[in-house]
């Protein structure tokens, strides 16, 4: 029943990579970097989306996993210059730590109390970020050197101040991010969060212990967001507290809705879109969120469930 | 042959707040059997079977279940035990298939925990959502949306979903509220069917179907059980009586 299905999925998503991989021989200078940067926020908004798409879970304090991943990174690469691999390794370890022990208080929590709990979590950590500025330094933030961002296989030096490196380092970031929560959301574990995010007590009476589930959804989804925050500070080469605040959790969100919560490829195109609403707005006017904002609330009203989402409900019902 | 005891309750009660929904109750189901709990509105019923379930922790009292002490099991390790409730206002997925509703059932009773689930198989989860699905006789219906059933065949879904669970006992709320005439002598024919591999317990409001399906029947006013016995001996009972009709007994 569920072959043809499934093959239809697995191509269109790898299609959308191999895309992605040809752009770079077309593109010119100016959005190759933009796709590039495009891209790594992407991984961070599908790791979002695998908590309030398919879980049903609304945080707004996702800035704080990113930033983990971004300072579990950049720190000991700035003051250690430890090696692109290992720093990457402890910045998904930081956001892994740190959503697993937000996630044991918070999820006690659910609803309109759960988006606030994570709200001030992600505001303490932020000002943690000013706080220990002599470490940190705060949010003037600091740059990495070209020579610490070059990784090292086999004798041969990539460094990901180079436009190739940087634009297939994050292709490969966002190809890892978006294959894993296909294979996630089309799993059994995916199936139960799904339940969850319909109808929580029912799954319950299923036999499902929820909690554990919205739990591994939530270190996932921060671990994913921790990993663009790491993959940012490697190759855009600068680590700052503004990405730890507010503003990047609403990011996350808006990049979600506008593509389409609890599909696949929204994140993408969502992100997408917001970058270069902002860019082009931006060229014409300096109140450019106004503009984001307008076009934001039409899309809103006209496809409530975002781009792909809609696209979903009225021609592609097989679309994950 | 000597009845097994699959169920049992010793002084369970549960309170809200001065209220005793359920006062010390005791409550024994063996296995096997096709029991019905009836009462007037308020009695206490939903709260018993809600606190056998674990939907709701007993304020004092335990509960057994094959000889093993459940009353501190969550609701979500009773399903594990082979406890099955179905909702008196029917709760299935509406925005997910049939198939996804009754699959999220099989793949419960397949896998063991989280880690579990990851690696069950998707042609086991298949068959038993199958082999449900054909015995409610939704097998058209399989890739529709839930919400789109039609009332009757939601409740039909709901008890496919309590099937693929593998229930040994497997309680019915009010299973033929807002059911037809003709849907209510099929869905009684589906129980008995079911009475074959698992107990029934079945909170039922409709009194033809329950003299029809019921070996024994447990009578509850105010959170009390007032009676319990065959259909006939209930029928009979004056005190079963006094709570229905208010009034009744022949010295008045």
């Amino acid at each position: 029943m569920t072959a043809g299905k499934t093959g239809r999925i697995i191509v269109l998503h790898l299609a959308v990579i191999a895309a992605l991989f040809a752009a770079q021989y077309f593109l010119p200078a100016y959005h190759h970097g933009n796709v590039a940067r495009i891209l790594v926020l992407a991984s961070f908004a599908v790791g979002y989306n695998l908590l309030l798409g398919y879980t049903g879970l609304l945080s707004l304090g996702h800035a704080m996993f990113f930033a983990a991943g971004m300072y579990g990174a950049g720190l000991p690469l700035y003051y250690f210059d430890i090696g692109v691999i290992p720093a990457f390794g402890l910045g998904l370890l930081a956001s892994l730590a740190l959503a697993f022990c937000f996630g044991l208080l918070a999820l006690r929590t659910s609803g309109v109390a759960f988006l606030i709990v994570t709200l001030m979590f992600a505001q303490a950590f932020f000002l943690a970020t000013l706080y220990f500025n002599e470490i940190t330094l705060g949010d003037q933030g600091f740059v990495l050197s070209e020579q610490a961002r070059t990784l090292n296989l086999g004798g041969v030096g990539f460094s990901f101040a180079d436009p190739t490196v940087k634009y297939n380092a994050a292709l490969l970031l966002f190809a890892c991010c978006m294959l894993g929560c296909l294979a996630l959301v089309r799993s059994p574990i995916g199936r139960v969060w799904m339940a969850i995010r319909e109808n929580e007590p029912r799954t319950r009476m299923l036999g499902y212990d929820s909690y554990r589930y919205k739990l591994l959804a939530l270190v996932l989804s921060g671990v994913m967001s921790g990993a663009a925050g790491a993959g940012y500070a490697l190759l855009f080469a600068y680590v700052g507290s503004t990405f730890a605040s507010i503003q990047y959790s609403i990011f996350a969100l808006l990049w979600a809705l506008l593509g389409g919560v609890g599909t696949v490829l929204g994140p993408l195109v969502g992100a997408g879109l917001m970058f270069y609403l902002v860019d082009i707005a931006g060229d014409f006017t300096s109140s450019y969120l106004l503009v984001v904002g307008v076009v934001l609330v039409v899309l809103i009203l006209w496809y409530p469930k975002g781009l792909l989402g809609s696209l979903r409900e009225r021609w592609l019902p097989w679309l994950p | 042959m000597a009845a097994v005891t699959l169920l049992e309750t010793r002084a369970v009660a549960k309170h809200f707040g001065g209220l005793a929904a359920v006062d010390a109750v005791d409550f024994r189901l063996n296995e096997g059997e096709i029991r019905a709990i009836i009462g007037p509105n308020g009695a206490g019923k939903t709260t018993l079977v809600s606190l056998i379930s674990g939907r709701l922790a007993p304020s004092s009292g335990s509960i057994t279940f094959e000889g093993e002490d459940i009353t501190r099991l969550k609701s979500y390790q009773r399903v594990g035990r082979g406890i099955v409730y179905t909702f008196q206002v029917t709760s299935i997925y509406r925005n997910l298939s049939c198939y996804e509703n009754v699959a999220l059932a099989a793949q419960r009773s397949l896998a063991r925990g989280l880690v579990g689930s990851l690696f069950g198989s998707e042609r086991a989860v298949a068959e038993r959502v199958e082999a449900a699905i054909h015995r409610v006789n939704l097998t058209d219906r399989l890739d529709l949306p839930a919400g789109e059933l039609a009332y009757g065949h939601q409740r039909l879904l709901e008890v496919a979903m309590g099937l693929a669970l593998d229930p040994k006992l497997l309680i019915l709320d009010e299973p033929t509220q807002g059911l037809s005439q003709g849907e209510t002598v099929s869905f009684c024919a589906l129980i008995r069917e079911l009475a074959k591999s698992a107990t029934i317990l079945l909170i039922e409001h409709n009194m033809s179907v329950v003299l029809e399906l019921a070996e024994r029947i447990t009578v509850m006013d105010r959170g009390a059980i007032i009676a319990e016995g065959a259909p006939d001996e209930i029928e009979r009972n004056s005190a079963v009586q006094r709570a229905y009709l208010g009034t009744g007994d022949a010295e008045a």
